[in-house]
């Protein structure tokens, strides 16, 4: 998420206006990126075909089309069994889906782990993602968002670091929603809860995970969204050539 | 060319030759091991590889969640099956009396078992989940004799690697390794809540293997084939499942 930087610390533009041809992105982070990026494409188309099986949801251990669902999404299913209101049923696809979302998990979650281990080693978080030492206030993070809700355009000095919300954003999505999106994944699996069945009894059962899982994933979708939307704003071509190719030119470019 | 290139372009190709003869060993390891699933090949089989052979590595002894009586659904979902066709109907008008399980392959004592005498084994419980790939699921009771019984009598030869079960509703068939097929919990259920497995649920036997999802639960077991080679078996991907582009294990 790009846009205009407050005023610029003292570590915001280190090279800016130095380096014309620079790496922006590291190696690492730039073929992870892509990884991930591909691979949760994947997730998402494959997940809602998985997902229009059965588009209701339960609470606890257990559900089925007899018990009462916590809530139904208002959308045809590719079942008969499911009783949905349209006059239809939609084909089968949740075998391709489903290899299709395990195999893309895969992906993501071996990424994920050299992305988040070289992280740390190379002090990327420490350096690039943890909010400055002067951003650490909620003033800070407030102002962050009001220069987000006026749509000020990024100055030159930002295709170079990170602003608060964006550092937050990341954080967040690092951390929180892909790990928690894995955990309930592998909740629903009855092999991987059978060598640890707890990481779905603290979920409270099989049916919980699902249902978290299914949120967590409107939340990535979500930040996905508006990922694209921001690199888009902030010029779409600059912020692409750093994440394929690593360089930014000291220019700013205005689509 | 500068040093510099020439110096990355070497890194590069060992990089790359280390990396393909890794593969290589590992390959052959996974192979020796049993972490190929039968419908390894093709696109999707890179994400059914890695399913079955982390199962195999972090599962293999695992037991599938039990739980209290209390935890049984009320509403166990019979879910939606074909119409049976007439060689049940004919079985089901004479009770079942005539249901035999045949069991063949590599087996010292072939034959075929009455559903009598295969209550008259020692039958055994366990309240699991039946948890269908579509996402919904139950938890009941089931009643069986475990099928590491029944291999015990036919006498399974040391080279038996897989069995393959068919329902008596043609097309309808699936296979476990031999891990799975001699689990404690790997049951040939005839009992369901303190009753007759009922007939919607799969009775009057259905194989039932709580560490994967319902659908390796095959309905109306019939014959039991013992094996080495699962090529020998339809399209040679394990099950009819792979045919219809649903993975062999499942236990994801």
């Amino acid at each position: 998420m790009q846009s205009a930087p407050e005023k610029p610390g003292p570590g915001a533009a280190p090279r800016a206006s130095t380096a014309a041809q620079a790496t922006r992105h590291s190696a690492l982070v730039r073929t992870t990126h892509w990884i991930t990026a591909l691979s949760v494409l994947a997730l998402l188309v494959s997940g809602v075909e998985i997902l229009i099986s059965h588009p209701r949801f339960y609470w606890g251990e257990n559900g089925n089309v007899l018990t009462p669902a916590l809530f139904q999404l208002p959308i045809p299913a590719s079942r008969s069994l499911v009783q949905t209101g349209y006059g239809y049923v939609l084909p089968d696809q949740n075998g391709w889906s489903r290899s299709l979302h395990f195999q893309a998990a895969w992906f993501v979650v071996l990424a994920g782990l050299v992305y988040v281990v070289a992280g740390f080693v190379s002090g990327h978080f420490r350096k690039h993602l943890l909010p400055r030492g002067d951003e650490a206030s909620w003033r800070a993070l407030w102002k962050s968002i009001a220069v987000h809700l006026r749509f000020e355009r990024p100055s030159a000095a930002e295709a170079w670091s990170y602003n608060l919300l964006q550092r937050l954003s990341y954080l967040v999505v690092i951390f929180l929603l892909f790990p928690l999106v894995v955990w309930t994944g592998l909740a629903m699996s009855p092999a991987f809860t059978s060598a640890f069945p707890a990481t779905v009894d603290l979920l409270g059962g099989r049916q919980s995970a699902r249902t978290i899982h299914f949120f967590v994933a409107v939340l990535l979708l979500l930040f996905f969204l508006v990922h694209v939307g921001m690199v888009w704003f902030a010029g779409f071509r600059s912020r692409m050539r750093g994440m394929i190719t690593g360089r930014v030119d000291g220019v700013q470019e205005n689509p | 060319m500068t040093d510099l290139s020439r110096r990355k372009l070497i890194k590069t190709g060992l990089a790359a030759a280390t990396g393909i003869a890794g593969l290589g060993v590992g390959a052959s390891l996974a192979k020796k091991y049993g972490l190929i699933p039968p419908d390894h090949a093709g696109i999707w089989g890179v994400g059914e590889t890695l399913n079955y052979a982390s199962y195999r590595l972090l599962a293999n002894h695992s037991m599938a969640r039990e739980f209290a009586r209390s935890e049984i659904s009320s509403r166990p979902l019979a879910n939606e099956i074909a119409p049976p066709g007439e060689a049940f109907l004919k079985l089901q008008a004479g009770g079942f009396t005539d249901w035999r399980l045949a069991v063949d392959g590599m087996v010292d004592r072939p034959g075929a078992f009455s559903l009598a005498q295969l209550k008259s084994y020692p039958s055994r419980t366990q309240i699991t989940q039946l948890s269908c790939e579509e996402g919904w699921s139950y938890v009941a009771e089931w009643k069986g004799v475990p099928l590491s019984q029944v291999l015990e009598v036919a006498g399974i030869r040391p080279r038996a690697r897989y069995v393959v079960y068919f329902s008596i509703e043609p097309g309808w068939w699936d296979s476990i390794d031999m891990g799975d097929a001699l689990h404690p919990q790997t049951y040939l259920a005839y009992g369901m809540n303190g009753g007759d497995l009922p007939v919607g649920n799969g009775g009057p036997l259905r194989m039932r293997v709580p560490r994967q999802l319902g659908y390796k639960s095959v309905k109306f077991i019939t014959r039991l084939t013992v094996t080495d080679d699962l090529k020998k078996f339809g399209k040679g991907l394990g099950s009819a499942s792979p045919e219809s582009g649903y993975a062999w294990y499942a236990g994801v």
